[in-house]
């Protein structure tokens, strides 16, 4: 049991709110973890947190020990932390091929060759071809990626996370916002992750939360609520009130 | 279902379909060299557009490229002049060429001080910082008159003959031939530059800053870098014009001039590295016809011109150029050809 | 060294009462106008042509630059700068570029290039002494006109519903829109009026700043620092700018004169740098 990702203490705050209140999370290396909680509990706001969006007011993150709470955002990828966004966020004007050759030769240190043209290395374009082949995207893999429809797009979301090849891999809401017909391949995508990556996945969909994970953190308000396995989490009455909205029995 | 999977060759010519060169560029450029010994008697305004769309490339590079909006190019411009005036008056360098790369590498480093300032803060915060710098240097290069000529300008400098050979003339032949080939040159650069993985990156920052560094770019350090060759190309630019007309004055450092350059790119469209050659073309032509009807007030056309594309939208006028767009692109019988035999290797029909 | 800061603070409120407008514009609809300065200088000449061609007053004068630079603005607003507000920051700047070129060259035009003097009343020139003090009887006249404006301006603000509808518009216009309050029709008569002050402030700083057809550009940067280093949520923060900018251009003419306009440049960059978001505002919440 190594645990790959931690954060003593972290909290984040606003003038007038506290968005992130004393949060300590252990995350295993491996682990399917997710993280659920109402709306507006912080859990985009943990998220910005981790991945160095957001500075914390308080407290640290470590990854496999290594402090990186003031690590800047890009270098965190680099030592493997990488994340999804709730709502896309994509390059509208590159093409598929584009935005995963960018994150693909980012990770290879080949992102600041300047002399030499975009798809010269065939190791590079084949790694690229061969991501974009596992998440169904070669039909798309030449248009534009602001006219693709959104399931698409979402998929493409999470081919650029692998494609930087992360250790611990942070899934904000995946199937946010996509239509019925066509979540199956959003969920088949995080269904194949590979193993030896650690996910944070943060979910509202609770059939979703309980098929895939195996460790459930329930955030209210900021702090972390109740933790544990999917049972012992679907069991807890708390957890029922606080969605439930009655006022829980210990605050 | 699921549909084939794409050859390398396919996938290798989609990503590199930006960078091939299109036959209409070949045209462009023959007839830029041609115009040596087809227009002798214009050297002397083709001359200002070379070194005019060089500048305006430089400006395309941070604006066109990385989305920065500034109101102090001229900084660079003035400060390329200026090194490459004194280097020529008091003899310090006697080679017009390796003053041009002084005056080049000494504009770069004033890129790269000043590339910090516009990383942080908004368009307004740049805006204001850009300019700022320029004024600056403006005041400086005014309370230095005993080094610079002050508000006279640098009077003096004798430009010695190019590679000891090639003396500088009033009709401009050997500023011409000079000004077309360093443009020439530093465009290759840049279309290399631009379509390089690096190139690729600059316009994720462009796009998307917030996504650029969830994969793993320095958004920063890419700004800065492309700041810093803008810079130097905009002081050779500077230096082009110091050395074609042996003159610097305070004025290149303006805010006219800034002003004037953001048209000359918008006017040939920004992003795509031709539009500030293309721009510059059309300016010159503009200025040399409306100065000789109103030369005082050929301001107030500038102005006008302004407000109309702004009015009429920016994405409208590129609208009208679609049409020449189309006919390049079936006028490009080498990319179809790439295109069918990359379909056939797939097994596909064209 | 006390008359150096009596006159750096006439010059930093006129500063202020020509760049409030442009500080509300900014703030209210994120539109850079930089031909901001074009409307001081019609106030400017305005004045100019009543007092020394038709032989108004000066005091006449100054409601009629006022009223006249509102006009002005009004009609610009309607017209031209309507179809502008929903682009881009680069085509705002471009158009109110153009907007500064074609002002310039018009009142080249018009007026001559030279620059022009207003007939200032006899007992509005000179000096007296007051307390040792040497106290410039005009630049008094800035200090209580310029101030009584920063108190009306202030009561408006803070005191009457438009205000309150005003900085309610400015925090979040969404939201106000939300709340039916009438964004445009506030905004319009915002920017009528903030065209009015600067047109005042043009007219009084001719005697102080000079004019001529190049005025938009050379006091272009002066507005853009105040607004930029005051920020845009409060009165308060243009104000203090405004004076830290006028203490400031005149002590540094007056102690380092080598330097000139430098000083005020190279506070700007720092400023800037150390906080972009402006040295009085709050973060803002957009």
């Amino acid at each position: 049991m190594t645990v790959v990702l931690e954060t003593t203490n972290l909290s984040k705050r606003f003038t007038g709110l506290i968005a992130t209140n004393d949060v300590s999370l252990r995350i295993e290396k491996g682990a399917r973890h997710a993280l659920i909680g109402p709306n507006g509990a912080g859990k985009t706001t943990l998220i910005n947190l981790l991945t160095g969006v957001m500075k914390p007011s308080g407290g640290r993150i470590l990854l496999d020990g290594e402090d990186i709470t003031n690590v800047p955002t890009h270098k965190r990828v680099r030592l493997g932390i990488v994340r999804t966004f709730q709502i896309n966020q994509l390059f509208g004007d590159l093409t598929p091929l584009e935005t995963i050759g960018l994150a693909v030769s980012e990770r290879r240190g080949q992102g600041l060759d300047w002399w030499r043209i975009v798809g010269s290395r065939s190791d590079l374009t084949s790694e690229c071809v061969e991501i974009l082949e596992r998440f169904h995207l070669t039909d798309v893999i030449e248009e534009r990626t602001a006219v693709l429809p959104y399931g698409k797009q979402r998929l493409l979301e999470i081919a650029v996370a692998i494609a930087c090849r992360p250790r611990v891999l942070l899934l904000d809401e995946p199937a946010a916002g996509v239509p019925e017909d066509e979540r199956h391949e959003i969920l088949n995508a995080v269904a194949a992750l590979p193993e030896d990556v650690t996910v944070l996945l943060i979910e509202h969909d609770m059939d979703i939360v309980f098929s895939f994970a195996d460790r459930i953190s329930v955030l209210v308000n900021g702090g972390l609520f109740v933790e544990g396995t999917p049972e012992e989490v679907a069991r807890d009455p708390r957890v029922k009130a606080v969605y439930l909205g009655e006022e829980p029995v210990d605050a | 279902m699921i549909p084939p999977r794409p050859t390398i060759l396919a996938a290798t010519e989609w990503l590199s379909a930006r960078a091939r060169w299109h036959p209409l560029e070949f045209v462009f450029w023959i007839v830029a060299f041609a115009a040596i010994w087809l227009l002798p008697d214009r050297h002397l305004i083709l001359t200002e557009i070379a070194w005019l769309g060089l500048f305006a490339l430089s400006l395309d590079l941070i604006l066109g490229y990385a989305g920065i909006i500034s109101l102090g190019h001229a900084a660079f411009f003035g400060f390329g002049a200026y090194i490459a005036a004194l280097l020529a008056k008091y003899e310090i360098v006697n080679e017009p060429v390796l003053a041009l790369l002084i005056a080049g590498v000494g504009a770069m480093a004033l890129g790269f001080v000043t590339s910090f300032l516009v990383l942080r803060g908004s368009d307004l915060t740049r805006l204001m910082v850009t300019l700022g710098v320029a004024l600056l240097l403006r005041e400086l290069a005014n309370r230095f008159g005993w080094l610079t000529g002050g508000a006279d300008g640098l009077q003096g400098a004798i430009i010695k003959p190019l590679f000891g050979t090639f003396r500088f003339d009033m009709f401009g032949h050997t500023g011409y031939v000079y000004s077309v080939t360093v443009l020439f040159i530093l465009f290759l650069i840049a279309r290399r530059l631009v379509n390089s993985p690096f190139g690729l990156s600059l316009m994720s920052v462009k796009g998307n800053p917030l996504r650029a560094s969830a994969i793993g770019i320095s958004v920063d350090s890419r700004m800065v870098a492309i700041y810093t060759v803008a810079a130097g190309y905009a002081g050779i630019a500077g230096a082009l014009l110091a050395q074609t007309t042996a003159f610097a004055s305070l004025e290149m450092f303006s805010f006219d001039r800034s002003a004037d350059l953001l048209l000359v790119l918008i006017i040939g469209g920004a992003g795509y590295l031709y539009g500030g050659l293309i721009g510059a073309i059309i300016f010159k032509v503009m200025q040399d016809y409306l100065s000789a009807l109103t030369p005082q007030y050929w301001p107030f056309w500038i102005g006008l011109v302004l407000v109309v594309i702004v009015l009429v939208g920016r994405d409208r006028i590129t609208m009208w150029t679609t049409p020449f767009r189309r006919l390049a692109a079936r006028l490009d019988w080498r990319a179809a050809a790439r295109r069918a035999a990359a379909a056939s290797s797939q097994g596909q029909k064209p | 060294m006390l008359t150096i800061l009596f006159d750096g603070i006439a010059y930093g409120m006129l500063l202020f009462v020509l760049a409030s407008g442009l500080a509300v514009t900014l703030g209210l609809m994120n539109f850079v106008n930089l031909a901001h300065g074009s409307f001081a200088m019609a106030g400017g000449y305005i004045t100019v042509v009543l007092v020394n061609w038709l032989g108004l007053p000066f005091f006449a004068s100054l409601p009629l630059a006022f009223a006249g630079s509102a006009a002005i603005g009004f009609i610009f607003e309607r017209t031209l700068y309507v179809h502008v507000y929903k682009k881009s920051h680069l085509d705002q700047v471009l158009f109110t570029i153009g907007l500064v070129f074609m002002s310039v060259a018009a009142l080249d035009y018009i007026m001559g290039s030279s620059q022009v003097f207003v007939q200032v009343p006899t007992y509005l020139q000179g000096q007296f002494n007051f307390l040792g003090v040497g106290i410039g009887r005009y630049r008094l006249l800035i200090i209580v006109i310029c101030g009584l404006l920063t108190i009306a301006l202030q009561f408006i603000l803070a005191g009457t519903r438009f205000g309150s509808r005003l900085r309610a518009a400015v925090d979040d216009s969404r939201v106000a829109r939300g709340l039916g309050i009438n964004v445009n029709r506030i905004f319009a008569f915002t920017f009528a009026f903030g065209s009015g002050l600067a047109g005042l402030g043009g007219a009084l700083g001719v005697e102080i700043l000079g004019l001529d057809p190049t005025f938009p550009l050379k006091f272009m940067i002066y507005f853009l620092i105040v607004v930029t280093v005051g920020g845009t949520s409060s009165i308060t923060g243009p104000f203090l700018a405004s004076l830290l900018l006028g203490i400031s251009d005149v002590a540094g003419k007056y102690y380092v004169p080598t330097l000139g306009s430098f000083v005020i440049y190279t506070i700007m960059i720092v400023v800037l740098i150390w906080r972009p978001q402006g040295l009085f505002s709050r973060a803002s919440s957009r």
